[in-house]
This record gives C-alpha cells, structure tokens and sequence, in this order.
C-alpha cells in the first residue's frame, strides 16, 4: 500500500513529527465516548511525553484507563471540559482534591459547542440547562419572549482524531460509534492530527462516503495499536 | 410468585412505548425497559454517542469493539438502524424527535422538575446527556423508588438535589404506583398490586390527588 501513496501535500507524517504540536499547555481535544474514537497510540505518546498543563476537552473522561482517564490520572491535565466523568472516579477525585478544574457541560451543549467552534459560529443559545447550576457565570438572553443560556464556542490548539480511513488529503471515514465527536472535533482546532487505520491514496474513498474533507486535516499517522475494554476484561 | 418489582416496573413503562416510537432509555432499571417491548411493534432506541435502533447485547465473542451504546457496552444493531455523530445525536433530541425517554430519578417535584445527577458532597459524576434528554423528550418518564433509603419520600413540594431540567417529567413510575404530573402536581393513577392508595399518599412529600377508579397492576411471572 505504501508505494502507491505519493504524499503529495506532506500530511503523511510520523507520530513523532505529530507530537511536536503537543507541548506543556497545549488545549487538546481527544474523541472517543468511553474510550471509543479515541486514538489509542497517541494517547500513549502524550503520557511518554509527559507534557503537563493541558486544557483537555472530551465527552467524557473515557473508562478507566482507556481514553482520557490515562492522561488525567498522570496529572497532565490542569482543565477538562466534558459532560462526565462518573465511570473514572479518579477524575472526581482529582476535581475534589483540587488538582484538577472541571468544566461541566451538558452533552448535547458539549456536543454544540464544538460544532460551533468548527463552524465558525462564536456562540448560540440553549434552553438545555436553564434552572440548572449551568446557568452560573452564563449570559442569559431573551429572544420572542423565552429565556435562553448563551453558550460559546469551543476551539483548541490540537484535535486528535481516529479515522477508520484517511485518503492522502485527509478525507475521513470513520465507523459506527467511534465517529462519536470526531467529524466536529476535526474542524475545531488549529492544528487537527487524524490516527487513521488505513490510509489510501487519492481516489481510493468514493466522495459520496467522505463524511470529513481533507481540508479539516493537518496531519495523518498511522498510530496502530488498540485499547481494552473493561468488557473484555471482566470476560 | 409474582415478578419482581423492578421488572414490573419496567414492564409498566414499556406499556408507554408505541410502534414507530424513538426512544432513549438510562441506566438502572429503565435499561430493562427493552425487555418488555411487545414483539409487534418495532422501536428505535437512541444512544446519545450516535446511534438510532441499537439492537440487543451480541453473543459472546461476537462484540464489535466500535459498536457500543451510552454505557460503554456492546451493541448491535436492529433493521433499519442508523448512526451519526454525537452532535446529530443531540440535534435530534433537542428538535422534539425523542419521542419518550426513562430515566431514574434522585428527586421529582410536583410541578414536574427532575433531579437526577448529582448529590453534593460525593464525586460528582456529571450530567452526561441527561439535561438535554430531560428538557427535549416529548415524554419524560421517571423511574424510581417511591422512598430513599431512609423513608424520605422522592416525590417532594420541590426537589433539593441539584435540578436536572425544570418541569420535564410528566409520569413517575415508582415500585407502588404510576402518578401522573399535570399542571396541578402530582395525580395518582394506578398502584402495584399489594399497595393501596392510602400508603401511596401517605408515603408521597407532596399533595396527592387520586383517578376514580385506580388500577391495580397486576402481572403474571
């Protein structure tokens, strides 16, 4: 397969020239839902780098030690923003001991949020958590006579994607529920790194199946590797 | 021997569901709820990560590691099944296409307010989907115990626990009877077979007002 790529526009990289980009302080957004569509390889490659005071923004805080929950349990993050953290107690551990700041945000609201910030739309309005302690520090705006919460955008220096496929531009496949917030997260960052299982040359994804455009994509690696699930343990 | 009260409650909430219906189900008792869907009519359950007709647990050995609902576990998927990403996953919920979603409850108050999230004090686990769930289904049916561990009752004046959304919930199905919130509070429709009315009210924190002729449900193992 290798031969036949031409690298055209030098996407193709090694996992080593896509770890330049994450550095002590570097905001960072990981998909994955429990730990599915997240990269497994540079997950790893963040802890061996061992890069401190990141703003790490995901659904959730993966499961225990899959996902997220193995960067935050290594105390690399300063700030998370996610909508749960309930299947790794370390995450609420480090938030009560202080360690740690959580954002909370409901995860249609998450969900939004990084649409927005990947579509160029600085902020929107919900009624999703009005009443609610999500409504503290928020702007509230009436609009034909109902209340609604403004809710920003959000944006990072570096998105870290999984792509089931990857042509040589970057244009992305992913599959069933590890497409999670990947689409969104692959629009929403400054520099947008994909960790695709395969990558094919230009051509090869049929472009009525390409659900990201390679325009989105900075950098391609083949990261390998896979996670295991508590499920498979407990077999 | 009769079944237990848990399933029966899931039973009692799947008598809600209709044919066609988009449904989300949480965790606890309300999972059980896909038990009880009567093989004639076909439902479609939504998994907030994005998935519209998830499908029963595989067989063993026979799981797709990218193919999981809500909780992290495997699933599979039913005939005319689709998926998404998590942002579409919520745009349908908050544009009204969630026909009925079953969530546990901590709290429910008369005019219908949930709480459901977090207690404080403890590790706060987070609300997940649950707020845009509770403000956006077109029905909102709270599943829980009628009391707390230490009698308190769940159904109160108004919740105390950290709300989930404002006046979402519109039936509460408890382990002693199905009541109904409307715009007068709580009204109490039927009771499990073994309560009575006169228990209900008196083990409900707010004003009860009962249907003239209160079913008793009753189901056979």
């Amino acid at each position: 397969m290798a031969e036949k790529l031409e690298n055209k526009f030098g996407k193709i990289r090694t996992v080593e020239e896509a770890m330049t980009h994450i550095n002590d302080g570097t905001s960072i957004m990981i998909a994955g839902f429990c730990g599915v569509g997240s990269s497994y390889r540079l997950v790893q490659e963040i802890i061996k780098k061992g890069v401190k005071n990141l703003t790490l923004i995901s659904v959730d805080a993966g499961d225990p030690e899959v996902g997220p929950d193995y960067i935050i349990r290594g105390e690399q993050v300063k700030k998370l923003i996610t909508s749960h953290i309930g299947a790794t107690p370390r995450t609420g551990e480090l938030l009560n001991e202080g360690k740690m700041d959580v954002e909370f945000s409901p995860q249609g609201t998450l969900s939004e949020r990084i649409r927005a910030g990947g579509v160029g739309i600085p902020a929107f309005l919900t009624d999703v958590g009005l009443g609610t302690i999500i409504e503290e520090g928020k702007q509230k705006v009436t609009l034909n006579g109902k209340e609604y919460l403004l809710e920003t955008a959000l944006r990072a220096d570096v998105a870290i994607i999984l792509a089931e496929k990857a042509d040589e531009f970057g244009n992305l496949i992913y599959n069933k529920t590890a497409r999670g917030l990947n689409p969104h997260m692959a629009r929403a960052a400054d520099v947008t790194i994909v960790d695709a299982r395969e990558i094919v040359p230009l051509g090869a994804i049929d472009p009525e199946h390409v659900v990201t455009p390679g325009a989105y994509v900075d950098i391609i690696v083949q990261g390998g590797g896979e996670w295991t699930w508590e499920w498979q343990l407990k077999k | 021997m009769g079944m237990a009260i848990k399933e029966m409650m899931a039973k009692r909430a799947a008598e809600e569901i209709d044919n066609g219906n988009v449904v989300n189900l949480g965790f606890g008792i309300p999972q059980k709820v896909v038990n009880y869907i009567p093989a004639d009519k076909t439902v479609f359950l939504h998994a907030e990560n994005g998935v519209l007709g998830a499908g029963p647990a595989p067989e063993p050995g026979k799981e797709d590691k990218e193919l999981i609902d809500s909780g992290g576990v495997p699933i599979t998927t039913v005939p005319g099944a689709s998926f998404f990403d998590s942002a579409d996953s919520f745009a349908l919920v908050r544009s009204g296409k969630l026909d009925i979603t079953v969530l546990g409850a901590l709290e429910v108050a008369e005019n219908g307010d949930l709480a459901n999230w977090m207690v404080p004090g403890g590790l706060i686990p987070g609300m997940g989907g649950a707020m845009d769930l509770a403000r956006h289904a077109k029905k909102v049916i709270a599943v829980t115990m009628h009391t707390d561990k230490k009698g308190n009752s769940k159904l109160k004046k108004s919740c105390s626990l950290p709300l989930t959304a404002m006046s979402c919930v519109s039936l509460v199905i408890t382990d002693i009877a199905v009541i109904e919130v409307d715009d007068k509070g709580f009204l109490l429709k039927e009771v499990f077979e073994g309560h009575t009315v006169e228990e209900v009210i008196e083990k409900t924190g707010a004003d009860l007002r009962v249907v003239d002729n209160v079913r008793t449900i009753s189901y056979e193992a």
